[in-house]
């Protein structure tokens, strides 16, 4: 009887060991969801893909749209933006404290913002109440009919003094409608430590640096100190292909997307792996350049506005904050501009559009510039209580767009849920050129046909820098 | 799997004859369809949550929104400058860790099996990161390994180096490796171990005493008798293991970041940041059919008959 009751016991204990294991693995993948945690510290993304996976994010809108009576429950606020959990909890319960309704604001990643948005504007069940997003992230809804002209509340809005170049920004190319009220702008610049200032080499001005003179700079520090000190935030989820996209593209090649491969770019491609030895190799780490910065691993750095606040703020006098380099063919850089759209069939219109009117009310905007990093886009002078750093970075902001060889390049435009691998394709010649050594040319020609493909699948046109085109954008 | 007859036990011996006549009525009884109702709700849960995503995530790696077939979602795949980091990486991985955490888990239980003074204890120490989950576990490393981790705060202030290394930095790949060896090893041996223990326990002593008896060594006891007696127990575990290492995920996102793409990073990336369902479905359809090859060959290279377990 003996052996029996020991394979019987073996197959039990295995059987027990193998729930165990699926016990295991159950939590591991709900914990795996948040693969970002260690590097999205307490900080702020603009629109990188937030730390949530996006089958954790959906949950949380199901069980939304199945809550009954949405016309009586709170305004469902839904957004591409401040996906971060201490930007969330800034903007639900700092921004929107005052609002006199109840309202639920709902970031979510690139991914399901799109598709929940569509998916209730397909199933006919429209429960969100407000759509904020980046310009970029419009067309895509409009294509599919997702959102409402919102030209009447406009009209109501006028007195907010919207920049005409926001508003035209906001009709996406139509003549006589508008689908988003602008909400907030920011954009991208640099920093350094003061300790750097020293090395900057002869005659050149960090308010008008060119990329050779930024290289120059890297080389003198590294000689004096024997460290690497520029910085890029290169992470998985830092804004790297930001930089790529909309400062050295455009700085180099003028026209960013048709010259993808360009002689100008291999230049610029060579130019810039030979920069990056004087980079430090953890910036493949970093996703948000306030760490680096504060640390001292990193004395000069490039990124987002809102992922550098954290150090401006903490020690203002210890930071220089100028605009970003330029290139042969100027200084390319990338303002991001927010807006607030209202879906079709939305719950509750009218409690939408006071939310709307709230978010745009100039105390609202200074709340959101103080808080979260992005600034105002309506006639609301910063006051002069505001943090030391806030103002650092609007001086920076300022002289970027003022510049006199500027070149504004838009967010990708038109690309819907193709940003992603957009991104990806700027990441992975990055990687190849700069990380991996590979020839410039030999990439950038493989490199543009992914590109190519995905401008023929969405059939986005041409824009800004580039010159509008009438299919959809083709490399040369 | 065979599964035990459920009324046989509750025979006694030397009824059988009388009651098989008054059994056949009674088929479909609560009794003897107890089996298959308990084991409904697992079967069901399977089919709905393993089965038919899994057929799912097939075809949605080659067909395209309009319904045709297409293999440009695979050739994406395999096109991807990440593709063959991925699967070296991967596959690296899986020789470099099992081995390890196999050797390490036979030692473990071999020591509780000899039931030192504090065995509980060291039984409870060693299963203590089967409880982390391995996103945890991903940064507690990651504060070890990190520029300004312990590791390099030790070791400077030990004066054994002057100045950080970068374990972690995409110049130095071996330490970037080693890193997550370590701590994949780490985070996941006392799986292994746990069920090594109990395969031990399950070996009667007969065997051992026998082999004691005809003058056989530690060494010889080990190789001949214990091994091949734990052999059905490292079957499960080595199936379970690689299985599992083929999904790893977290502990390498954690500490490689992008660096060191793995299989299931990649899929993570295809579907989260790219949004492309179906690259990332092509990612797990891959997945899938390493584990399945893989757990085959086990099973075939790993057969037990029953002579060789005495039964």
């Amino acid at each position: 009887m003996r052996p029996r009751v020991t394979r019987l016991a073996t197959v039990t204990l295995v059987l027990l060991a193998l729930v165990l294991v699926a016990a295991a693995c159950g939590g591991g993948a709900a914990t795996s969801s948040a693969p970002s945690a260690p590097a999205a510290a307490p900080t702020t993304a603009a629109q990188a893909p937030a730390a949530q996976a996006p089958a954790a994010a959906q949950p949380t809108t199901a069980a939304k749209a199945a809550a009954p009576a949405a016309q009586s429950g709170p305004i469902l606020f839904h957004s591409s933006q401040f996906t971060p959990v201490a930007e969330r909890e800034k903007m639900q319960n700092v921004i929107l404290k005052d609002f006199p309704g109840k309202v639920d604001y709902e970031p979510q990643d690139p991914g399901p913002f799109v598709d929940i948005a569509e998916a209730q504007a397909k199933a006919g069940k429209m429960q969100i109440g407000v759509i904020g997003g980046l310009h970029g992230d419009f067309p895509v809804f409009i294509k599919d009919g997702v959102l409402d002209d919102v030209t009447p509340l406009m009209t109501k809005l006028q007195d907010r003094k919207f920049p005409a170049t926001f508003v035209e920004l906001g009709k996406m190319g139509t003549k006589d409608k508008q689908y988003y009220i602008p909400w907030a702008q920011a954009t991208y610049i640099m920093v350094a430590n003061k300790k750097a200032l020293q090395y900057l080499p002869q005659g050149a001005n960090v308010d008008s640096l060119t990329y050779d003179q930024l290289k120059a700079w890297g080389a003198n520090i590294q000689k004096a100190t024997g460290e690497r000190k520029l910085g890029f935030p290169a992470g998985p989820k830092g804004l790297m292909h930001r930089f790529t996209q909309g400062f050295l593209y455009p700085s180099y090649t003028g026209q960013p997307v048709t010259n993808f491969k360009s002689p100008e770019a291999v230049k610029m491609w060579t130019d810039f792996k030979d920069l990056w030895q004087y980079v430090n190799p953890a910036s493949t780490n970093y996703d948000f350049m306030q760490e680096p910065l504060r640390s001292g691993e990193v004395w000069i750095a490039f990124d987002h506005v809102a992922r550098l606040i954290d150090a401006l703020k903490d020690k203002p006098d210890d930071y220089v904050t100028f605009p970003a380099p330029s290139g042969p063919k100027g200084l390319g850089h990338m303002p991001v501009v927010l807006g607030l759209g209202l879906p079709k069939n939305g719950p509750d219109r009218a409690a939408a559009e006071q939310l709307i009117d709230y978010m745009t009310q100039p105390k609202t905007q200074i709340a959101v510039a103080r808080e979260l990093g992005f600034y105002p886009v309506v006639d609301a002078p910063l006051p002069t209580d505001m943090p030391a750093g806030v103002k650092l970075e609007a001086d920076a902001v300022a002289k970027q767009s003022n510049a006199k060889n500027a070149i504004q390049s838009l967010l990708p435009v038109g690309l819907g849920a193709k940003g992603g691998e957009w991104n990806k394709v700027y990441q992975d010649t990055l990687t190849r050129i700069v990380l991996k050594g590979e020839d410039p040319a030999k990439v950038l020609d493989e490199q543009a046909k992914i590109a190519q493909q995905i401008l023929d699948d969405t059939k986005a046109p041409c824009w800004a820098p580039d010159p509008v085109s009438d299919g959809p954008c083709k490399i040369k | 799997m065979a599964l035990p007859n459920p009324s046989a036990d509750v025979l006694t011996p030397g009824s059988v004859q009388d009651k098989r006549g008054a059994r056949r009525p009674r088929r479909w009884s609560l009794n003897s369809a107890a089996p298959y109702l308990l084991l409904a709700p697992s079967l069901l849960f399977l089919a709905v949550f393993f089965a038919w995503p899994m057929v799912q995530a097939l075809i949605l790696s080659v067909q395209t929104p309009e319904g045709e077939f297409t293999t440009q979602y695979l050739q994406r795949m395999v096109s991807d400058v990440n593709f063959s980091d991925a699967i070296r990486n991967t596959l690296l991985l899986i020789i470099t860790v099992i081995p390890i955490q196999f050797v390490l888990a036979v030692i473990m239980g071999l020591a509780l099996q000899a039931k030192p003074k504090s065995a509980s204890f060291f039984l409870y120490l060693w299963t203590i990161p089967l409880g982390v989950s391995d996103l945890a576990a991903g940064i507690v490393w990651l504060a070890i390994f990190g520029d300004r981790g312990f590791l390099n705060s030790v070791l400077t202030g030990l004066g054994l180096m002057n100045t950080p290394f970068a374990w972690l930095s995409y110049e130095h790949p071996l330490s970037l490796l080693a890193a997550v060896v370590i701590a994949e090893v780490w985070r996941a041996t006392s799986i292994v171990m746990v069920i090594v223990v109990a395969g031990l326990q399950l070996i009667p002593p007969d065997y051992t005493e026998a082999a004691e008896v005809f003058g056989a060594t530690t060494w010889q006891r080990l190789w001949h008798v214990t091994l091949p007696m734990l052999r059905p127990s490292l079957q499960v575990a080595l199936i379970l293991r690689t299985i599992l290492a083929f999904q790893v995920f977290a502990v390498v996102v954690a500490l490689a970041g992008t660096r060191m793409p793995v299989l299931a990073s990649e899929a993570y990336n295809w579907y989260g940041g790219n949004h492309n369902p179906n690259v990332a479905a092509a990612y797990a359809l891959l997945i899938l059919i390493f584990s399945l090859v893989t757990t085959g060959l086990y099973l075939r290279a790993l057969r037990t008959r029953d002579e060789e377990l005495g039964q």
